[in-house]
Formats: structure tokens, sequence, C-alpha cells
């Protein structure tokens, strides 16, 4: 079934290039049918899904390179379930948002569903090696979807991306193999399989090689503070679809990257890490949220207002408790809900007025109020009120993390407040009081197409707001295994060392837990 | 004592064990008959179609050997056919078949379709195959000399073009002073040890009957700077970019491939084989040799504006990235290096293929530049260049980063993680070079006018091969891995 989901989207493309790059509309249905497809055919995931278990569900295992002990190896839990799901509705919702592309149609269409069987591959690899090819093979699509159809700086934005992410991954392909030879090591059998690795221990050395090796790559595509600097280049050039995939899902990748890999993977050190991780975390959320205040260019402040919210999501995991990670989890859903509207809001704006500048706007709440009701949701859904989903994943982050490390909550609390105010502001800047430019007379409002994209993400915003229940129940067990596994590594390694004050913590949570 | 017995043994009749080299015999014939045929038969595309025959056959007499063949030594321990030398020989094969395929048109094109052409490329490949099968350093100078001079010959082949004349004097000059380092190297190390046989060496060496360990040092020295110069890596690299540069297409192709791998095979079998007890002396030379290569490679990649000489600086970091496999010298390195090359002679031959079918006659410098645009004028070409391009970058899921993968994990499975970060770095620098072109075929409007482009069969069938390749052994490694597995060296 899984398997069926990753490479749907192949055979999208192989019936793509049977049809002559004439005809645009063939080729634009042909897309949106199979990421359509592809959609369809992931929802049985969600209620097949058993949320009483941690184990991987829906798991496929064959060889695929047996000298090396690697196979093809792909399963889902409660964690990657809703990063699949979010995906394959993104994607079909990016097709559907990318009507009015004309340059290349065949071409771009063929890039976003490569990107969509890479981007699964992702969440659903169990294989060290499987993750890296999917890990790498994204790139090359989202390179070629900013450098061909992005802005005016798109090709420096192009290269910076592919180089950033690149630099990364390299180091990570080092720890994975240091990881698989220290292992060969200690027990004398060669293999990438993840599930393998979560069982031996691995000394306390290399657990830091490992978390340098793998957190880099995954900082640079979160991306945490000082590895920023490729986002805003990136968003603002990127086409809207390929804006929207890439805070959606790729930015995704890193935080999910932190959860998968170095946490289980490498626990002592990462809780050590804990400290100077969740400083950048702040960091980045105040200077995200200070970088977007100033911005005159409204896309560049929703590309910073990443920056700001992916530092909750990385503060929420490095917490280190159920309820941080499960904010973490949820809140990369609502992360891809939230900006992915506004991206897509901001670029219809930009279809009709060529224009990206705040400034230019002012007052469309007269002149397109449905266009500007939407936009109202997606803006309160970004700024976490209650009600929409974004509030039910801060409330958790924030919960998680006052109990373990409350002085970095205390700092979270500011990037809230100026959340809430670049926001809103933001929202009076351009929607209301009068029409200043007259071109502004002229704007229409949302038509068919549009509305067909915005209404499922605002279903789901609403939905995980008022009744996150179906959406938390299922991550439960995982998140809590995530933890007990993190407990043990902790126990195991070197306990003297370990400070006192962890070992208590630990245990009073594993009390209040029933 | 010892000459009475050596005159005695030289009395005997010679043991000559032919079935080791049927791949050597079939590929000397093909030269010989295209020479008499050549004689009574005025069109060139016939000796083409005959070198194709018999290279193609030498590869299947390599495999049926490798199948069938029992690993045996002959001509008193001079020349090995095990797995190593005959998955080499497959690799030279097919390295010199793509190469016939991208020339035919070509060397007409430019009027280089002597019936020598051929016949130069056919020794240059047994030259190849004898490096690869020597157990016995003067073999190892045979071999490269067969192959050398042919070479030479093959840079200068185009007579109307003064690049041409230049590339090959410079590669002579310097290469025959290269010999000579190596050959010096050889007299070095039978001083030390009295014997040229690599496996006399290695016991030698580890029974310490040395008669001067400073003579052996000097030996493993000067044969390390004679073979490094023919694998071109830093700091005897100087003039792969002008070789590269001057000599035709068709022959700069078959140099990338062939003969690198062919050093790369008497470069593994004489540290791996004969001076393996030094492993510990030796390391720390080859560790810098590969630091030294990828860094000035990818580095100097950057700044080139003529694609030739840029793949001749990437070329320069592959060097360097397959000396990681020897800096290892574990049971991965030789099957390492085995499917590096392999993809490698896919990979570059099918980009020259590209390379090659974009020029125009007299344009024997063809510029980065002239990229631009590509996608719009023959979006086909561009994706296969791209392909080969990615894959070249170690982009998964292509060839090439399998092989890197395997060079990569025989270095940390050995222990060098920080040569493998230096490599990692490199490659991050490599995936630039190899950006810089996809983006101007991409992401850039086509200048000039774009005439049609009629692509021959035969280029076609060349493309065709690499790109298959390409993909095969990226996505479906397995079988092939298993292959190099079992044609290690130990």
């Amino acid at each position: 079934m899984l398997t069926a989901i990753i490479f749907l989207p192949v055979f999208g493309i192989v019936a793509m290039l049977f049809v002559p790059a004439g005809k645009a509309e063939l080729i634009k249905k042909t897309a949106l049918g199979s990421s359509l497809l592809t959609f369809l055919v992931s929802v049985p995931l969600f209620f097949k899904f058993n949320s009483n278990t941690a184990e991987m569900q829906f798991v496929e295992k064959v060889a695929w390179i047996e000298p090396f002990g690697v196979s093809y190896h792909v399963g889902i839990d409660g964690i990657s379930l809703f990063l699949v799901l979010l995906t394959t509705f993104l994607t079909f919702i990016c097709t559907l948002a990318s009507w009015n592309v004309t340059k290349r149609i065949k071409e771009y269409m063929i890039a976003m569903l490569i990107l969509e069987t890479g981007m699964i591959g992702v969440f659903v690899s169990l294989d060290l090696l499987l993750f890296y090819v999917f890990w790498e093979v994204m790139l090359i699509p989202m390179y070629l979807i900013i450098g061909i159809w992005g802005g005016p700086r798109r090709i420096y934005a192009a290269v910076k991306f592919f180089i950033y992410t690149m630099a990364g991954s390299v180091l990570m392909l080092v720890g994975i193999l240091t990881l698989v030879y220290t292992q060969y090591k200690a027990t004398g059998i060669v293999t990438f399989n993840l599930l393998e690795h979560f069982k031996g221990d691995i000394p306390v050395n290399i657990q830091w090689w490992l978390f340098v090796a793998f957190g880099l790559a995954f900082a640079v595509k979160v991306p945490m503070f000082p590895f920023h600097t490729w986002l805003p280049d990136a968003h603002v050039e990127a086409p809207t679809a390929g804006s929207v995939l890439l805070a959606g899902v790729l930015l995704k990748m890193g935080t999910y990257g932190f959860i998968r890999f170095c946490l289980p993977l490498c626990p002592y050190a990462s809780y050590n890490a804990a400290s100077v991780m969740c400083t950048l975390a702040v960091i980045g959320i105040i200077y995200g949220a200070l970088m977007a205040l100033v911005q005159t260019d409204i896309k560049k402040l929703v590309a910073y207002s990443s920056v700001s919210h992916l530092g909750f999501i990385v503060l929420g995991i490095f917490a280190f408790n159920v309820e941080g990670i499960k904010g973490g989890v949820i809140q990369m859903v609502n992360h891809g809900l939230s900006t992915g509207c506004l991206f897509l809001l901001v670029g219809m704006i930009y279809e009709r007025r060529h224009t990206r500048t705040i400034s230019d706007y002012g007052g469309l709440v007269h002149q397109v109020p449905v266009y500007a009701g939407f936009f109202l949701i997606a803006v309160f859904s970004s700024m976490a009120l209650p009600g929409l989903n974004g509030f039910i994943g801060e409330f958790l982050i924030l919960a998680g993390v006052f109990r373990s490390i409350p002085i970095f909550g205390a700092f979270a609390i500011i990037g809230v407040l100026l959340g809430a105010w670049y926001l809103l502001w933001t929202y009076q800047r351009m929607m209301l009081k009068d029409i200043k430019h007259p071109e502004n007379r002229m704007l229409e409002d949302l038509n068919p197409r549009e509305l067909a994209v915005l209404l499922p993400m605002v279903v789901f915003i609403v939905w995980i707001g008022v009744y996150s229940k179906p959406f938390l129940s299922r991550m439960d067990a995982s998140v809590e295994n995530l933890v007990t596994i993190i407990e043990q590594g902790l126990r195991e390694e070197k306990p003297d060392e370990a400070p006192s004050s962890i070992r208590e913590l630990l245990k009073e949570e594993r009390k209040e837990r029933p | 004592m010892m000459n009475q017995q050596v005159t005695l043994e030289l009395i005997e009749p010679p043991e000559i064990d032919l079935a080791v080299l049927w791949h050597v015999l079939i590929l000397t014939g093909t030269g010989l008959v295209i020479v008499v045929v050549d004689l009574f038969y005025p069109k060139k595309r016939l000796m083409a179609y005959i070198a194709l025959v018999g290279v193609v056959a030498a590869g299947l007499a390599s495999m049926a050997m490798a199948k069938f063949g029992d690993g045996s030594y002959a001509f008193y321990d001079t020349i090995v056919s095990d797995n190593f030398s005959l998955f080499f020989s497959v690799i030279f094969c097919l390295g010199t078949a793509l190469t016939i395929l991208i020339s035919v048109n070509y060397a007409e094109r430019e009027a280089i379709n002597y019936s020598e052409y051929y016949v130069l490329l056919i020794f240059a490949t047994v030259g190849m195959i004898v490096m690869a099968s020597a157990s016995d350093l003067i073999t190892v100078f045979l071999g490269l000399e067969l192959m050398s001079i042919a070479l030479y010959v093959l840079a200068g082949i185009n007579r109307a073009s003064s690049k041409s004349a230049e590339s090959s004097l410079k590669y002579f000059l310097l290469g025959a002073f290269a010999t000579c380092f190596l050959l010096y190297g050889i007299a070095f190390v039978y001083g030390a040890v009295g014997s040229t046989n690599l496996n006399e060496v290695a016991s030698a060496i580890r029974e310490d009957r040395l008669n001067s360990s400073g003579m052996l040092y000097m030996g493993v020295g000067l044969i390390t700077i004679g073979l490094g110069f023919k694998v071109a890596s830093v700091p005897f690299h100087m003039w792969t970019p002008d070789v590269y540069e001057g000599a035709p297409t068709s022959v700069t192709a078959f140099m990338s491939v062939g003969p690198k791998a062919a050093g790369f095979a008497a470069f593994f079998r004489v540290y791996l084989i004969g001076f393996s007890e030094l492993s510990e002396e030796t390391v720390t030379l080859i560790w810098i040799l590969a630091a030294l290569s990828m860094t000035v490679g990818s580095l100097g990649a950057l700044l080139q504006e003529n694609i030739k000489r840029m793949l001749g600086y990437s070329s320069i970091a592959h060097v360097g990235y397959v000396l990681v496999a020897l800096v290892a010298a574990n049971e991965m390195a030789s099957p390492a290096v085995l499917y590096y090359m392999l993809t490698y002679c896919f990979m570059n031959i099918g980009l020259f293929a590209v390379v090659i079918a974009l020029s125009r006659k007299g344009e024997e410098s063809p510029f980065i530049k002239g990229y631009a645009g590509l996608a719009v004028r023959h979006p086909v070409l561009a994706f296969v260049m791209s392909l080969f391009l990615f894959s070249l970058a170690g982009i998964p899921p292509l060839a090439g980063f399998m092989a890197k993968f395997y060079v990569f994990s025989a270095a940390i499975s050995a222990g060098y993680v920080w040569l493998t970060v230096i490599a990692v770095v490199n490659s991050v620098i490599g995936v630039y070079v190899y950006l810089r072109i996809t983006v101007l075929m991409y992401m850039t409007e086509p200048e000039g006018e774009s005439p049609p482009l009629p692509l021959s069969p035969f280029t076609l069938t060349a493309l065709v091969v690499a790109v298959m390749g390409t993909l095969y052994l990226g996505i479906f490694p397995s079988r092939i891995l298993e292959l190099a597995r079992n044609s290690g060296l130990f």
C-alpha cells in the first residue's frame, strides 16, 4: 500500500510522457488526476491505522542491495502518518493551484510529481540508505522548480538552496556510514535497518558525532537559526506551489529527522545538547518574528514567519516529554496548512497585481471580501487563535516546554506575542482601511478553482482546531514509545554521568502518565 | 649458486599458457586484421565495425574466462588472470567499445578517420589489460608503455590542429619522464628485494629479507610518482587539463576512462599485493595524494570556462575519491574501485558523447556557456546530459552515488572518517561545478540559432548504453556489487 502511494506519481509521469507538450489542459488534468489518486489512496492509511501500537504499520520489506544489508523497507507510525497525509494533500492542492503556469507546463508537472515521490519516500523509509536516497532525490525537482519557474533572482536562490541542503546531507551520509560500521564492529552484521539500530546502544562519543552529523543536515533543512539564510531567498523566488511545498513539507523533513533519527539513535547526546538546540530554537523564534516585522515584501514576511514557527516545533521536540513532542508533530501539520494557505493567498493576489509589496495594497476587504476572509482565517491559524489548529500545537508545545525547561518557554511566549503583532499588522495594512491605490479597485475576487484550492485547507484548519482527538490519539503510542526509548537510552548510557535532575524528571513523567 | 639455478631454468622449454590471454589475443588479432584489411579496402567505416566486433568479443571472452577460468598465473608468474584483472578487462573493453561508437561520425567529420585510429585504440586496450593482469613490476611497465605510446599518437592524431599536436607533445614529454620514474623505482625495488615479482616482493618484506630498506622506500616513492602521473593524481596532474583540451574529443573520452582505470588496476595491485606489508608507512602518502587530488580537482573545475578542461579537473577530483579506497586498503577497497571505474566508464563517456553530439566541425574547445538554453533546443540531450552530470556529482539514485557510497563505506569501515569528510565536502563543491551546466541548460535562454541535430545511430547506441548503465548501476546495484565483491584482490 505504501509502495503504491510512493510510486503512483511516477505512473502519472509515465502517462504524461505520452501527452504531447502542446496539450496543456490535458497535461494539467493528468497531473491533477494522479495527485488526487495518490491522495485518495493515502486516506485509508488514516482509517486503517491502529492507534494502540507503537510498532511500524503497513510495513513492506524487500532486499535491495544485499551485499550491504540495505533493503527497501517502508512503514509508518503515528508520527510519519500525518506527514505522509500532509504531503499527498498539499501536492494535490499545489497541482490545482498551479493551473495558471504557462511556461513549460509538462516539465513543471513532472517535477512536482517526482518531488511528491521523494517527499513521501523520506517519511516512510525505515532504511537509512533508502531514506538518504529519497532525501536527495527530492532536491533536484525542487531545485528545478525554483530555478526554472521562479522569480528574477531564481538561479541564485536555486543554487543556494541546493548547495546548502547538499552540504548538510553529505555529512549525514558520513554519519549513516559511521553508525552502520560502528554497529558492525559491535555485532558483526552490516545493516542499514533503522529499527535494528534503535535496539543497539551506541557509545556516547559516537553518539555525539552522530548527533552533529545528522543534526547539521536537519538543522539546515528546518532551518534553524544560523543556517536559515537560504530560506528567504528560496521562498521569495520560488513559484507559489514551490513555496507551499517548501514550507509545508520540505521544512518538516528537518524536524521529522530530529524525531526519527537524532532522538532515538543518540538519546544521551540529544539530551545533553538540548540546551544548545533550545537556545538556537528560541533565537530562531524571536529573530524570525522580528525579521518578519520589518519586511515590506509579503512573501518574505511569510518566509521569516516560517523560521519563527519552526523554532517552536524544534523547541517542542527538545522538551523531551510527550506533550512537547506531540505538540511538535501536530504543529508540523498545522504549519503546513496555515503557512501553505498564506503562500497560496499571496500567490493569488500576486497573479492579479504582480506586486508583493505590502504598501501597494490596503483596503482589500472592500474590493475582495472573500479573499480577505480567507486571509483572516490563515492569519488567525498562523498566530494560534483558540479554535483553530495552530492553538492546539502551540499550546501543547508550551505545556511541554514549561514542564521541562521553563526559561525557554518564557522566551517563546515573546515569540507568540511578536507573531500576533506582525500578522495582525500585516492584515491591517493589506486588507483594512481605505483603498489607496486605484489599481486595487480592478481586483476580482476568488474564482471557483481558487475556492476549491482554499476550502479544503480551511476545513482542516478548523477541524484540527475544534476536534483534534482523532489526530492526537493516533500519535499517542508512538510518541510515548519514543520517550521511553530516550529514557532507556539515558539510563543505559552511563547512568552516573546523567545529572540526577534528569532522572527525577523522567520519573515524574512516568508517574503522571496513567 | 644462484646463477646456476637461473641458467638451468632458462634451458627448460618455457611453459606458454595462452589460455590466460584469450582477450589479449583476440584484440591483437583484431588490430592486425584491420591493418591488413586497410591495404585493400578503402572505406574506413569497415575498420570501425571490425574494431567494434573485436572489442566486444574480447569483453565477452573476459567474462567467459572469469566464469570458467581458475585465476591462474602464467609466464613465470608475470601475468595473472584473476577476477580482479578480468573485471578490469571488461571495463576496458566497454570503454573502448563506447569510444568507437562515439568516434565513427566524429572521426569522419574531423578527418581523422585513419584506420590507425582504431588500431591504436585497440593496442592501447591491450596495454591496459596487460597492466591490469601484471603480477610483476616489469609487466606493469610493459603494459603501461604499450598503452602510453598508443595514447601519445592518438592525442596528436588530428594533424590539422596545432592544439592537438601541442597536447600530444606535452603528454609525450611528461609521460616519458614519468615512465622513467616508474622504471627507476622498479630498479630500486629490485635492488632492495632481489625480485620484481609482486608476491616475491611482498614475502621478502614480510620476512624482512631486505638488502636495504632505504632503497625499498625510494623505490616505492618513485613507483608512486610514475603511477600517480598515469592516473593524474595531484601533484602529478598538471598535464591533464591541457591534454584533455587539446586532444580530439573522442580521444579525451577514451583517455578519461580506460587508461585511468588501468593505472588504478596497477596502483591497487602493486600496493595491496606488493607493498601490503608497508601499508602503515605508505598510507599517509596516499592519504595526502587523495586529499590533494579531490580538493585541487574540484576547486580547479570551478574556474573553468571550457567544458573539456572542466571535465579534466573533475576527473582529477574523481581520482581522489578512488584513492580514498586505496587508503582504506581493506577487503572492500578493491571491489570499490572496480565498481567506481565501471560506473565512471558509463557516465563519463556518456557525457563526452553528448559533448561530441553538440559540437561542430573545427569547434575543438566547446565553451560551457554554449550550453545555454539547451533544454529548449534539444530537450532529450539536455535531460541525458543532466543525468550524467548528476551522476558524476553523486546524487542518488544514479550510479555515481552508489560508487561513492561504496568507496566511503570502505573508508569509514577502515576508520578514515576525516578523509571521508574531506571527500564529501569536495563532492559538494563538485555539485556546484556540475550544477553550473544544468543552470545554463535549464534556466537560461538559448543564444543564437539552433540548427537541427541529426543523431547518428552510433552515438545514439552509445548514449542508450551509457544511460542504461548509469540507471541500472544506481537503482539495482546488487548484482554487480556482488560480482565486484567476488573480484576483489583478497
